[in-house]
């Protein structure tokens, strides 16, 4: 511990953004929704802003824009970007800061990219907006430029181009051209690469890079991805709930994080080395307006001691530049390196066959998707198929569960060859295969309550009056750790992970030999991932469940499956044990995808200031 | 899209027809002899007889029906039975007339109708739009004649007497020529169709206003016209479109109450008298030509979406 003194009196800096003392609350009820915030970020330098869904970092992120969402207003504290406040700018002077001054790299492009406006127009009015002293003709050799910068076609049919005409990767980079496009002095990233497979995440996080650094740009990358930041990022800001719990150079970090939910996050992240076991956080993130008196994360802190619980710390620094919010910062950590290899479960004991693809073609839209896909579950074994986005996963997830029609091949639910669609396939097979959604938020009927939506599918598949039916739904909600209240909850007052849990539990009402799940986890924190990983683990271990997991995340597999399939352009490459595959892949595809796979381990490794 | 169009225009001949079957199995349904109709109970068996061969009734339906078809797909609309005029001298000066007071009303109706909505939505839960909005949901709970008799009772004979309560046009003479007479009965049908569309505008816009590249646009630092006319409005239209689509066609046989009330010389008051005299081939023609305005109006709107929708429109490619 080198000082107490709090930050807020320290001088200016000379970074090109510096906030302090962030304050945004709710118009409605003056809530806050981020308090306390400090940043500071030189040019040339990336801060990871890390945290998961709620916890305000894009709210934060959007603020040094001067932008706030509707609802939200900052009340206090000082955003400075280059030394002036964006809180004292004009409505002019603010239009000249975003997109010049600073600029803006969305989550998802395929929704921040306008359906309606060429790809050229929606370059050019950047530089119509900003640079409006310059000609039509640097105009032009300007936007070609962004674009040669981002490695995507400088031609006028791609400017002809919307952006529905492009895959997700391209997208992603016109809007890292457009970001670019005026010379920005500071980039708010937020979230950029979570939509894309690992392998244009590598290239769109090396063109971030890249560029950053050719142009002495300060960014902030918001992320809730602890391996994408710990590959990318010079500091690192761990926000909770509305505050910023943690933060200090990346190696500190992520090798000696000092508070506890640092520590529990990491422990959260799959290892892609499959060296230790993953840990997911149990209960989930106070909303604004529900948070505790003391500190936020004290509920769900196994370290919590009765001071935690009568204010919220004051940030101290333990290292140069390592700030902590904690009461317990400076005791060592019982639980040892966080990142230190643990006890992996025995792969389990693997039955008969109950799930096969034989020979299985595919047609989608008259175009073939799958080619010659075989492969097989056996009870109480978890297969992960894993592929890019295109790669034909979800077609060949749809085909197994009768969703999909058009394929030639069998299908079979252990010796029984099934009818090509769910509705002319019995009772049995519909039952005894059920498939979970990847977003929980669109798979739940919004106007059923948990507890008719489950009882719905007992009614499917069981008889039973309704006081047996209420108790079976309460038994359902059980097995997936959740209350017996959820059952009268409508799906939008649930949190996404609780969602996915109630999607489980339907699928378990009907009692299924196979569950089909099709990225499952992706929508949601890692935290929250973990617990639901650890859930799947512990319904296989009690009721023999076989498992069709889909995923695009290897990490993840390591952590779940006994066996996987890799696929490619409709077709399986490779397929074996997890542990042979990752560690002696055969296919040059899966050497690709590990190379291309951001690890915590490997970035702080590559650096030479890990362990 | 070439064959999308082709696709369409078919579906429209397709609707055409059976519509035709529908208003001449309709016109047959009305009780009594239509010659004896048309021509009162004085007639003499003589007159009744040679009405009668001349609108074919003496024949099988089938035979009339085709007939009269064979006419239509020909151009002749047949002859009136009332005035023994032909069908299209009859009706295309009125049908003139229409045509001008509903263009009026359209283009006066259409970008009022997205402004207000656009509006609305910017100022959304503010005092204007909420002002607005309970008045157009009022103004849309009236029915137009109501709103016609309010306007003539308002602008014809109390406040101003500047426009005429009764569009008299004078013979050989079309409405353009006297645009007096014009405006309240179009008055009438832009306070009829503009809650609508403004409304559906303003549910859309909002929705657009929440998205992602309408904040994407303001933090490139865009002005808010821009974001606003450039960024939201071109992906906001399409549902208003469509809500426009339908108003015009309903204002295309709306306006037979609207007409009437202003005794506007147009197609809907000519469909009030020949419905009363019984004047069969008149009426046939005019509900004709009525589906038929319903069937271009939703093609034209149908192709204008996909114009505006450049998913739409590169997808057909």
């Amino acid at each position: 511990m080198t000082t107490t003194a709090t930050e807020a009196t320290r001088p200016a800096s000379n970074g090109a953004v510096d906030v302090r003392n962030l304050r945004i609350e709710l118009v409605r009820d003056g809530t806050d929704v981020v308090d306390g915030i400090m940043i500071e970020v030189v040019a040339g330098e990336v801060l990871g802003l890390v945290g998961e869904s709620g916890s305000g970092k894009t709210t934060v992120g959007m603020a040094l824009m001067g932008y706030c969402r509707p609802g939200g207003q900052v009340v206090g504290g000082d955003v400075l970007i280059d030394g002036h406040d964006v809180r004292k700018l004009s409505a002019d002077e603010l239009g000249r800061l975003r997109g010049g001054t600073v600029a803006y790299i969305p989550q998802d492009p395929g929704t921040a990219l306008n359906p309606a406006l060429r790809i050229g127009r929606q370059l050019s009015e950047m530089l119509e907006a900003h640079k409006s002293s310059i000609s039509e003709s640097e105009r032009d050799a300007r936007i070609r430029e962004a674009l040669e910068e981002v490695a995507l076609p400088p031609s006028d049919e791609f400017l002809r181009r919307y952006s529905h005409q492009l895959s997700g990767g391209q997208q992603q980079r016109v809007a890292i051209a457009m970001a670019f496009a005026c010379r920005p002095h500071v980039i708010v990233c937020d979230e950029p690469t979570t939509g894309l497979d690992v392998t244009t995440q590598a290239r769109v996080l090396q063109t971030i890079r890249e560029l950053c650094q050719n142009h002495k740009v300060a960014a902030l990358y918001v992320s809730h991805d602890l391996a994408v930041v710990a590959e990318l990022a010079d500091q690192v800001a761990v926000m909770y709930a509305g505050r910023i719990v943690e933060r200090g150079p990346r190696d500190v970090i992520f090798s000696q994080p000092r508070h506890p939910y640092t520590r529990r996050l990491l422990r959260a992240v799959p290892d892609l080395e499959g060296k230790r076991p993953i840990e997911g956080i149990a209960g989930h993130a106070p909303l604004p307006g529900n948070r505790p008196e003391g500190c936020f994360f004290e509920p769900r802190c196994l370290q919590a001691v009765d001071r935690c619980r009568t204010a919220f710390p004051e940030a101290v620094e333990y290292e140069p530049g390592h700030w902590v919010s904690c009461y317990r910062a400076d005791e060592t950590p019982k639980d040892g390196h966080v990142l230190a290899p643990g006890r992996l479960e025995a792969p389990a004991d693997v039955g008969e066959v109950v799930l096969s693809a034989e020979q299985l073609d595919a047609r989608y839209l008259k175009k073939q998707t799958l080619f010659d896909i075989n492969l097989a579950v056996a009870r109480n074994e978890c297969l992960a198929l894993v592929g890019e986005s295109g790669s034909g996963k979800t077609t060949l997830a749809r085909c197994i569960s009768g969703l999909h029609r058009d394929y030639t091949g069998t299908v079979k639910l252990g010796d029984t060859t099934l009818a090509r669609s769910a509705r002319q396939r019995g009772r049995e097979a519909r039952q005894r295969i059920q498939y979970i959604f990847q977003n929980p938020y669109a798979s739940l009927n919004p106007r059923r309550t948990i507890g008719q939506t489950i009882a719905r599918q007992l009614a499917l598949f069981e008889s039973g009056s309704g006081h047996d039916r209420r108790a079976r739904v309460e038994e359902c909600l059980e097995r997936v750790a959740l209350s017996a209240r959820a059952a009268d909850r409508y799906p939008d007052q649930l949190s996404g992970g609780e969602r996915q849990r109630v999607a489980i539990a339907r699928a378990l009402a009907a009692e299924p030999w196979v569950l089909v799940c099709d990225e499952i986890t992706s929508a949601l924190d890692v935290s929250v991932q973990a617990a639901i990983v650890e859930l799947l683990a512990d319904l296989r271990q009690q009721t023999g469940l076989s498992m069709l997991f889909i995923t695009h995340n290897l990490a993840l597999i390591r952590t779940i499956a006994d066996r996987v399939s890799v696929m490619t352009g409709g077709r399986i490459v490779e397929t074996g044990p997890v542990s042979e595959v990752f560690e002696a892949p055969k296919a040059e595809y899966t050497q690709q995808l590990l190379a291309n796979t951001p690890t915590i381990e490997a970035a702080l490794g590559r650096n030479g200031s890990g362990d | 899209m070439s064959k999308f169009l082709i696709r369409r225009i078919i579906l429209g001949l397709l609707t055409l027809f059976l519509v035709s079957i529908v208003v001449f199995a309709a016109t047959q349904a009305l009780p009594g002899n239509a010659a004896q109709a048309i021509l009162g109970r004085d007639a003499t068996p003589q007159r009744v007889a040679a009405l009668t061969a001349q609108l074919h009734l003496g024949e099988s339906v089938t035979s009339q029906y085709l007939h009269w078809l064979g006419g239509v797909v020909r151009g002749h609309l047949g002859t009136s039975a009332a005035t023994q005029e032909s069908v299209s001298s009859l009706i295309g000066g009125r049908l003139a007339n229409t045509a001008f007071l509903v263009l009026v009303a359209a283009i006066v109706a259409l970008p009022l109708s997205i402004v207000l909505g656009v509006w609305m939505a910017v100022k959304r839960d503010r005092a204007a739009d909420h002002v607005l909005s309970t008045g157009t949901l009022v103004l849309a709970a009236l029915p137009e004649f109501v709103i016609g008799i309010f306007l003539a009772w308002l602008l014809a004979t109390n406040l101003t007497h500047v426009f005429p309560a009764v569009s008299l046009v004078a013979p050989g003479q079309h409405a353009w020529d006297q645009p007096n007479v014009v405006v309240l009965p179009a008055a009438t049908l832009i306070i009829a169709v503009t809650p609508y569309i403004s409304r559906i505008m303003r549910a859309s816009m909002v929705e657009v206003l929440e998205s992602d590249y309408v904040t994407m646009a303001r933090l490139k630092g865009l002005s808010n016209r821009v974001v606003i006319w450039r960024h939201a409005v071109p992906n906001a239209i399409v549902p208003a479109i469509q809500v426009s689509a339908l108003q015009l066609a309903y204002m295309a046989g709306g306006v037979v109450v609207v007409e009437y009330v202003f005794s506007y010389p147009g197609i809907g008051a000519q469909l009030v008298d020949s419905v009363s005299n019984r004047d069969v081939p008149v009426v046939q023609a005019l509900t004709i030509i009525i589906a038929a305005v319903y069937v271009v109006v939703n093609l034209l709107a149908d192709l204008t979406t996909i114009l505006v929708t450049p998913r739409l429109r590169t997808a057909s490619r």
